[in-house]
């Protein structure tokens, strides 16, 4: 079944992703190895189509940004990651790797503890107190050790720059805090389960430029350990963070390069129009 | 017509049917009004603790009161608690989770129905699947009874409620390798939980102030008795009696018990309002 698949992508436009990582030097072999991987996906809404054949390899430890305009099938993506596009009804063809393996063999609720997902609007529990909040995902599963888990919320508060703005507030509703905050709020609750992949869905769409900024330094600091794949409407955004651009149009993933090429010199004429502006 | 005269007539239109609108509502309050007045000016003066502490007076004694009724209807809601809340908490959570599917559609018809059957009718079914078989009226089939009438209300309040909490919190605790059974009870369900107690209470304070189905399953009862498998007494049933009897310190009784019946709702609307004031929003 694999080799039938790697025999297709031959024939297809194989992302030159896997190129580039090679050219690294000095890699091994499983650091060269790609975190996740999404061979001939397709995905459907009911009988709509929304993803065709795409396969895109996402490194490890790096930042991922995926545009496209509206419609264009990126969030779809995203969500195939971690099986959350099966919650709102959805159906998956093809394959998505997770370290070589295949993640549809997996209970979703274990593959999303290995894969998180940070929201376009934040979302904090709103019966949960902010240090609630941060452990949820722990707690939920039945940690119960009451100091751990103080360690773990202050641990993960501090590594979202949180720490000082809320230690004072820890018993207050998550909810009270401020939008940008709150998203913060909810990376730190995504890190609490310690998951190797980040799936960020427009995280800094709803917040003011300052609160943007937080959340951009916070990405770069991430990467360092973590596999992040971001979705986002804002190019300079996708241009300032991320290592590599993959550029979806209609369902299809048109190109997919070293960020610095996509938007300088992009292959494909449909990807130039749009970093350009002068569509989408 | 002039602008002056239009203007007039316009005036004259905007009072006649604020004046209509005030009326409306004079008359939806006034009987209200009319109802609590009534009931206070005839029972408070027959309200002591006699009522309260003592058992029914044999006939032809004065005085006497119903301890056992106000227990009994206790028992009787706590039965119907006991049936109603669950299955109406877990039928309301499938709805809510199974929008589409003929088997949502009609279950969630058929509560609509169900709301609508007269209460006696519920009575008469609780007779005929609880009372003939046991070969006796029993606190269990009033209970029954009740917990039936209460089952659609809380159904629909807990399938609405858990609608309105936004699916981004679902997503979320999923999202979170979290799975879907304790998303929905530590995540959803916490944050519906002001709107579903207030269902729960509305059913409660509905089916307190039932006597129709109660008259031919609980079937009342002059004696002291806790025993769940024989007729109870219930304050409903009591007033029915009461207030249908031939003798003057009766019928004051009646008045009493519906002062005391009122009340009560009165004071669980209060715990109900001070239990929901603080939960956090979204």
């Amino acid at each position: 079944m694999y080799d039938i698949m790697q025999q297709s992508l031959k024939e297809n436009d194989i992302p030159r992703i896997q190129e580039t990582l090679e050219s690294v030097s000095g890699a091994t072999d499983a650091a060269r190895a790609p975190r996740m991987e999404a061979l001939g996906l397709n995905a459907w809404y009911g009988k709509t189509q929304a993803l065709f054949n795409v396969t895109l390899s996402i490194p490890r430890n790096k930042v991922l940004a995926i545009i496209g305009p509206s419609g264009c099938g990126k969030s779809t993506f995203l969500r195939s990651l971690n099986r959350m596009h099966e919650e709102v009804g959805g159906s998956i063809g093809g394959s998505i790797l997770l370290d070589g393996e295949d993640i549809m063999d997996r209970d979703p609720v274990f593959l999303r503890r290995k894969v998180g997902m940070v929201f376009q609007k934040p979302n904090p529990f709103p019966t949960m107190t902010v240090a609630q909040n941060v452990v949820a995902g722990l707690k939920l599963n039945g940690m119960r050790d009451r100091k751990e888990l103080a360690r773990i919320a202050e641990e993960n508060l501090k590594r979202v720059a949180l720490w000082d703005e809320v230690k004072d507030v820890l018993h207050k509703p998550g909810s009270s805090l401020s939008g940008g905050q709150q998203q913060r709020l909810c990376i730190a609750r995504t890190l609490a389960v310690e998951p190797e992949v980040i799936l960020m869905d427009e995280p800094a769409s709803a917040l003011d430029p300052i609160s943007t900024m937080k959340i951009e330094e916070l990405i770069d600091e991430l990467k360092k350990k973590y596999t992040i794949v971001i979705v986002t409407h804002n190019m300079q955004q996708a241009a300032r963070i991320s290592d590599f651009t993959a550029f979806f149009y209609m369902g299809k993933l048109i190109e997919v390069d070293k960020t610095a090429k996509i938007f300088t010199k992009p292959t494909h004429r449909q990807t130039e129009d749009y970093v350009t502006g002068s569509f989408g | 017509m002039s602008t002056t005269a239009l203007y007039t007539w316009r005036k004259f239109k905007n009072a006649t049917m604020l004046s209509l609108t005030g009326l409306s509502l004079l008359a939806v309050v006034g009987v209200l009004f009319l109802i609590l007045a009534y009931t206070v000016s005839k029972g408070i003066n027959h309200i002591n603790w006699d009522l309260i502490t003592k058992m029914p007076a044999p006939v032809g004694e004065e005085g006497g009161g119903m301890a056992n009724a106000i227990v009994g209807s206790l028992i009787l809601v706590s039965l119907g608690s006991a049936y109603g809340i669950p299955v109406g908490l877990f039928a309301g959570i499938y709805l809510a989770q199974t929008e589409k599917g003929w088997f949502a559609r009609t279950v969630r018809f058929l509560t609509e129905v169900l709301n609508g059957i007269p209460s006696i009718v519920i009575g008469v079914v609780a007779f005929i699947v609880v009372v003939l078989p046991m070969k006796r009226f029993s606190a269990l089939a009033g209970g029954f009874a009740l917990g039936i009438l209460m089952i659609p209300l809380i159904t629909r309040t807990t399938e609405e409620m858990i609608r309105l909490v936004p699916s981004s919190f679902r997503e979320a605790g999923l999202a979170l390798g979290i799975p879907r059974w304790k998303t929905m009870m530590f995540v959803i369900l916490p944050a519906a939980f002001k709107g579903i107690f207030t269902g729960i209470f509305l059913s409660i304070a509905r089916v307190i102030g039932e006597t129709a189905p109660l008259l031919f399953t609980a079937l009342g009862n002059r004696f002291w008795s806790t025993q769940l498998d024989q007729p109870i007494a219930s304050m409903t049933v009591f007033i029915y009696d009461y207030a249908r009897a031939p003798f003057d310190d009766w019928n004051q009784q009646a008045w009493a018990a519906s002062f005391i019946l009122i009340m009560l709702v009165f004071v669980l609307n209060i715990i109900f309002r001070f239990v929901t004031r603080k939960t956090y929003t979204a």
